[in-house]
């Protein structure tokens, strides 16, 4: 009998266990590592992280440097991806640009996934009236190609990164608030809600301990999905020349600074085009993984 | 048993689910879940709600605890009409009422561990100071026959039995004076449904709980309950203690009800009653009697009035049945009016 209560002490105090969420990531992670396309994604992702962050410091030109001299040079060993018409130097523009891609890619699916998010737990939390008022501003978002919308919206609040950021955050909002609404309905009518309901938790609570946590899933992966797109979206806003604005290294600028040569130095213009793919396929390799390794009908 | 204490009041209670339709989305027409459901049930017993599915045992289960806003009617509760509280009052007095559900694979939070379970119900009612909490959960677990060394592992690790033991510790950790079991054992196995039970007859006993158990299985209710609700398509049509329901059955949807319940007398072949047809539909429930489709005493008199609940002579106090022919079918007087 003492032995037992002793026992009991023990697991009292003893027991500290690790985080019960650890678990349920181990399982996504590793079912992501058995799938060679979304590792080839993810590290393409962390290797581009690397370098937008360090790369900088390590380029052999400066980026704005120009030399009139040596302007549309082809790839040589002196300028590894040869120089753009005004003579600089487009292997440490790309490299300097990678910081503005992920940035743009990044902040804009943060503000847009954030927004969207909050729209759409509430609309699926409340529904009623709520609901159709906010599905019905979403579709309304919906119903404009989100280029468009981004173009629009650049449009009214003036050319600059900052705005790009904005303006794709804004056409990214009903996506996120859509795939939310959906997840919270089919969360929301499971019992252990009604549970909490009747335990007299507050709205507040539902949503953010219990409803929230159960729908992160579908969350990243559209978000990683969408980085992609807001990406794109971005260079090609900037490739209007509504986004970045001369002399920054963006790729979309670069890429609409050497149509005019595509030509005579078709270089000018491969090379962003190309970092561009490469950026929006890795997400979209990641994201692709994400999604089946959160799905539990894929097994291990 | 007789002159207890009224813990519930249920009068009149209705739940009505609009149907939407159209291109305006206005409401078409309604499914009649509950229709005029009035009940009490007294301090410490344990009352039993049992009939087919869809006939609104667990909408009145939900409606009481204000899950699903009931349409209209009172639930009075230690003499407080609960349908008066705003959200907020309601919040506090759910501390004194709770539900155990169905289902145990989604009645739990899969995130959660046990302690977390059990804290967060402490916490949002306040139940136990926080310096408590812990000792408190550890105490609830072993009150439901789990082990403290269970305590901060997740839910799929445990098997459906312990879950719903888990589903119970959560309603047990605000200390409530009534329990709302809906069907709370149907989708456990056998031995599992006897086990928990037991568990929740030696907790009546110990905390002193009353029960609201809302099952279809007669098996179940028999055992457990000391009194009986009979509902039929959203009205109540019979309602009367254990013995009395089970021994001097008046209603004739109860007696086909009962018949159905497998016996493990060999000597005694009861006959089997088989009702025809469907359970019509509750949107457009029946005129008069809501049972005359199917019963085979119907008469021209059912099929135009509704039969009130009421007590026959020959019945006990507080047993009552709706049916127009009890006394006649009981005295053999009234035969089956369809072969």
């Amino acid at each position: 009998m003492s032995q037992s209560t002793e026992h009991i002490e023990n697991t009292r105090t003893v027991i500290k266990p690790p985080n019960p969420r650890f678990k349920n990531w181990k399982i996504v992670y590793r079912k992501l590592k058995k799938n060679k396309s979304a590792m080839v994604g993810g590290f393409l992702i962390l290797f581009l992280i690397i370098v937008a962050i360090i790369g900088p410091y390590f380029t052999p030109y400066a980026p704005s440097t120009q030399d009139i001299l040596n302007k549309l040079q082809s790839p040589s060993a002196d300028h590894w991806l040869g120089t753009d018409n005004f003579g600089r130097d487009i292997f440490s523009r790309i490299i300097h640009g990678t910081h503005l891609t992920l940035i743009v890619g990044f902040f804009s699916v943060l503000l847009g996934g954030a927004a969207g998010v909050l729209i759409g737990i509430t609309a699926g939390y409340y529904g009623g009236r709520i609901d159709s008022i906010l599905m019905r501003l979403m579709d309304i978002l919906l119903a404009f190609p989100s280029i468009l919308l981004a173009l629009a919206i650049v449009t009214v609040l003036g050319g600059s990164l900052q705005n790009v950021i904005i303006a794709v955050a804004i056409s990214s909002v009903p996506v996120f608030a859509r795939i939310v609404r959906g997840s919270t309905l089919s969360v929301k009518k499971l019992e252990y809600i009604d549970a909490m309901r009747a335990l007299g938790a507050s709205d507040a609570r539902i949503i953010f301990k219990h409803i929230f946590p159960n729908i992160t899933s579908p969350i990243i992966v559209q978000a990683t999905l969408n980085i992609a797109t807001a990406i794109l979206s971005a260079s090609g806003l900037s490739f209007l020349g509504l986004g970045a604005q001369p002399p920054q290294p963006e790729w979309g600028a670069m890429l609409s600074d050497g149509r005019n040569f595509l030509y005579n130095a078709p270089h000018v213009a491969l090379f962003p085009g190309l970092a561009i793919v490469l950026v929006v396929l890795a997400f979209n390799m990641l994201g692709d993984g994400l999604r089946d390794a959160f799905d539990p009908k894929t097994k291990e | 048993m007789q002159k207890q204490k009224e813990l519930l009041k249920v009068t009149d209670l209705k739940q009505y689910f609009p149907i939407k339709g159209g291109i305006l989305g206005r409401t078409v027409n309604h499914v009649k879940a509950v229709d005029g459901v009035s009940f009490t049930v007294y301090e410490g017993e344990t009352l039993s709600i049992v009939g087919e599915s869809g006939c609104g045992k667990s909408t009145t289960g939900r409606a009481i605890l204000r899950l699903d806003e009931p349409t209209s009617g009172e639930v009075e509760f230690d003499g407080k009409n609960l349908l008066a509280y705003n959200k907020k009052e309601m919040n506090k007095i759910r501390k004194n009422m709770q539900i155990i559900f169905q289902d145990p694979y989604a009645s739990i939070n899969p995130r959660h561990t046990v302690r977390q379970i059990l804290t967060e119900a402490m916490e949002i009612q306040n139940s136990v100071p926080k310096n408590e909490r812990n000792d408190r959960v550890i105490e609830l677990m072993e009150t439901v026959g789990l082990g403290p060394h269970q305590a901060d592992r997740l839910p799929h690790e445990f098997s459906g039995g312990q879950r719903q033991r888990i589903g119970i510790a959560r309603a047990l950790s605000v200390d409530p004076q009534l329990i709302i079991a809906d069907e709370a054992v149907s989708a456990l196995d056998v031995s599992i449904q006897a086990q928990v039970i037991n568990l929740l007859k030696k907790l009546q006993r110990e905390f002193k709980l009353t029960y609201l158990f809302i099952s279809h299985d007669l098996g179940v209710v028999r055992h457990i309950s000391d009194r009986i609700i009979v509902m039929y398509l959203g009205k109540i049509v019979e309602i009367a203690d254990k013995k009395s329901l089970f021994e001097n059955t008046m209603h004739p949807y109860t007696t086909a009800l009962l018949s159905a319940i497998p016996s493990t007398d060999v000597e005694k072949k009861k006959e089997r009653i088989i009702l025809k047809g469907d359970v019509p539909s509750p949107i457009d429930p029946p005129k008069g009697c809501r049972f005359h489709t199917r019963c085979p005493f119907a008469t021209d008199l059912c099929r135009t009035e509704t039969p009130e609940l009421r007590t026959a002579d020959g019945m006990l106090e507080g047993h009552m049945a709706a049916c127009h022919y009890m006394e006649d079918i009981k005295a053999g007087k009234h035969q089956p009016t369809t072969v």
